[in-house]
């Protein structure tokens, strides 16, 4: 069975993200970009799949700049065997929606026929949390989204999810869409010898046209906005300062 | 206008306060429309029907709603949705789960995690782990989006009840079935509704120091939350999570305690209104939003401070 995996391309999770005085954007001109940190999960996951011998080959998929192929090289230097980068932005400021991500990813399905897809839950940069569900919509397949364990087996993937309540488990004919959630692994480190390795593993390049995709946004950023900021407060010395100031100066008590 | 407003309800139980503060923050969009479904949903769509400010309420009860999975629910939502220009929802797990499937099936971009309604196709949400506000503007013929419930006040409950009408559920898909529920029960108030938060970090070390945590709680009677780090570590189950991909919190009273205040975590929390840190480390960055920071071991601050409550 092949698992294919959607990676994206986003800011680092560890860089202090800044908004544009003109308020058109965040600035995201050199700064460090990495694989989304929930696609690291879903490589991960689909990755330990193989070497247990359940995945024949693991595709990874990136929409978005050029430079997205940096990411498909750290799948691939994770151990994934192949990689799809379709190109579809010129500007790193332009990101594909969900929507039109989920579009491509159809057709990408209908030519490499996985047995199971494994998106990230979300990523960290719009936060939509939307596109592996808009995917299995499209597809018209099952999905188990927010995953924190993935067991496979007789056709169905049997999925525990991370949910408002605590955990549910539910069983899904394959082939199926899974969205990774923080717990599902830990995501390996990619070696030196692995990284070099990666350069020779294929990447090939394709355009949205290729598949007659559309990916004019539906929605328009009319403006990105500093968030209200929080004025920082007090230090007190001792709980019983703490204990007077929540009930007399804050009233919260 | 018209919306139609998915319930949330769980095993024939309304969520009231997540439909609720849905309902706000969908009112100023058309008239309110809410749809109860489930393997039982009469008496959540009874509850419903009270909410100020709701119009109708449909009843859907069939065993394949049973336990809201996502390809039967956004089935049934489809089959509804010719008759309002937007489809919403309060952004629970639930809803994230079946408004992207909704919006994909509608050929709609979804919008999620709605924090504010400009008009009936603007909309401001917070990207980046709340380091930006995004305001949007949808060019679909329906908006399809999930509204954050710690952004809107609850609407009231009143007397007067609206009309309930039943609809038919179209055939189940048959992708996927339910297995087990791992639900805690536990008799403090919810997260995303409470008042008052006490949550815990790596700081407090332990899955059995995280009963000190609990302890203030409940002499507060406040919920628990906790940080990633915390329930990687097994410290705390993963509901409790607070965070850009856990709960969003807005309470009156949000006390962080052994907690570094990473960006992933102030995204959860830092609407509160007041925020207390706690952290012996006093160049942690929580302190930086806090409005009363107590630089102290959190093993002799916590105890002293549930006892002085
Ligand atoms: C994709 C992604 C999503 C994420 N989503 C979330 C999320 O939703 N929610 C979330 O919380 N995090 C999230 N994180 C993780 C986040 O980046 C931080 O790693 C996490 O919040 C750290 O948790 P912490 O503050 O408990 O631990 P640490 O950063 O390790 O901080 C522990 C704190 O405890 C203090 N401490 C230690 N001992 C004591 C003591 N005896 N007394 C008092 N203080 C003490 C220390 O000084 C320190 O400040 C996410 C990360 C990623 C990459
Ligand atoms: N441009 C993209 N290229 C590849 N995968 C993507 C892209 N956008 C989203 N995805 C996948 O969809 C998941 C959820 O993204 P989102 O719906 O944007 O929050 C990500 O974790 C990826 O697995």
């Amino acid at each position: 069975m092949k698992v294919l995996v959607p990676v994206k391309r986003v800011i680092d999770y560890n860089v202090k993200v800044r908004v544009k005085a003109d308020g058109s954007g965040v600035d995201l001109a050199n700064v460090k970009m990495s694989m989304n940190p929930f696609d690291e999960i879903a490589v991960e996951e689909a990755i330990r799949l193989r070497e247990a011998g359940t995945a024949s080959e693991v595709v990874v998929v990136s929409i978005g700049v050029k430079q997205a192929q940096e990411t498909l090289r750290t799948g691939l230097a994770m151990g994934a065997d192949r990689a799809i980068l379709i190109v579809a932005a010129e500007d790193v400021h332009q990101d594909i929606e969900p929507l039109a991500v989920a579009k491509l990813l159809t057709a990408v399905i209908a030519e490499e026929e996985p047995g199971l897809v494994i998106c990230g839950k979300q990523a960290i940069d719009n936060d939509m949390n939307a596109t592996g569900q808009m995917l299995a919509a499209l597809l018209g397949w099952p999905q188990a989204t927010f995953a924190s364990k993935l067991e496979l087996g007789d056709g169905r993937a049997t999925v525990t999810r991370e949910v408002d309540g605590g955990l549910q488990t539910i069983a899904v004919k394959l082939p199926a869409i899974v969205t990774a959630d923080l717990r599902l692994n830990e995501p390996r480190y990619a070696s030196l010898p692995n990284i070099m390795k990666a350069k020779k593993k294929p990447l090939v390049e394709k355009t949205p046209a290729d598949y007659g995709v559309d990916v004019t946004p539906r929605l328009e950023i009319v403006k990105t906005a500093e968030p209200e900021g929080r004025k920082a407060g007090v230090m007190v010395a001792s709980v019983d300062e703490l204990v007077a100031k929540l009930k007399d100066e804050a009233g919260v008590l | 206008m018209a919306v139609l407003l998915l319930g949330e309800v769980t095993d024939g139980k309304l969520n009231l306060d997540a439909t609720s503060k849905a309902v706000a923050g969908a009112q100023t969009l058309g008239e309110v429309t809410v749809l109860c479904a489930g393997a039982s949903a009469a008496d959540a769509a009874g509850e419903a029907a009270k909410i100020e400010g709701v119009a109708k309420v449909l009843c859907a009860e069939d065993a394949s709603l049973g336990h809201r999975l996502a390809e039967a629910t956004a089935a049934l939502i489809v089959s509804l949705a010719g008759d309002y220009s937007h489809v919403v929802a309060p952004a629970t797990t639930d809803a994230k789960n079946i408004l992207p499937r909704v919006a994909a099936l509608l050929d709609v971009m979804v919008i999620s995690d709605v924090s504010g309604v400009v008009d009936a196709d603007t909309f401001e949400r917070p990207v980046y782990a709340g380091n930006a506000i995004q305001t949007v503007k949808s060019a679909d013929p329906v908006k399809v989006l999930t509204l954050r419930t710690a952004s809107f006040e609850a609407a009231a409950t009143g007397n007067d009840a609206a009309p309930v009408e039943t609809v038919a559920v179209p055939e189940a898909p048959g992708l996927s079935e339910w297995v087990e529920d791992h639900v805690a029960a536990s008799d403090r108030p919810e997260l995303t509704s409470a008042k008052r938060v006490v949550s815990g970090g790596r700081g407090v070390g332990s899955d059995e120091n995280f009963a000190l945590i609990e302890k203030l709680a409940d002499k507060l009677g406040a919920a628990v939350g906790a940080s990633r780090a915390a329930v990687d570590s097994g410290y705390a189950p993963n509901d409790w999570q607070v965070g850009q991909t856990g709960k969003v919190v807005a309470p009156e009273l949000y006390i962080a305690v052994g907690i570094s205040g990473a960006i992933q975590h102030l995204a959860g929390m830092k609407d509160s209104k007041i925020i207390v840190a706690i952290n012996k480390d006093e160049e942690a960055p929580i302190f930086q939003i806090a409005d009363y920071g107590l630089a102290a071991d959190l093993f002799t601050a916590v105890p002293e401070l549930t006892e002085k409550l």
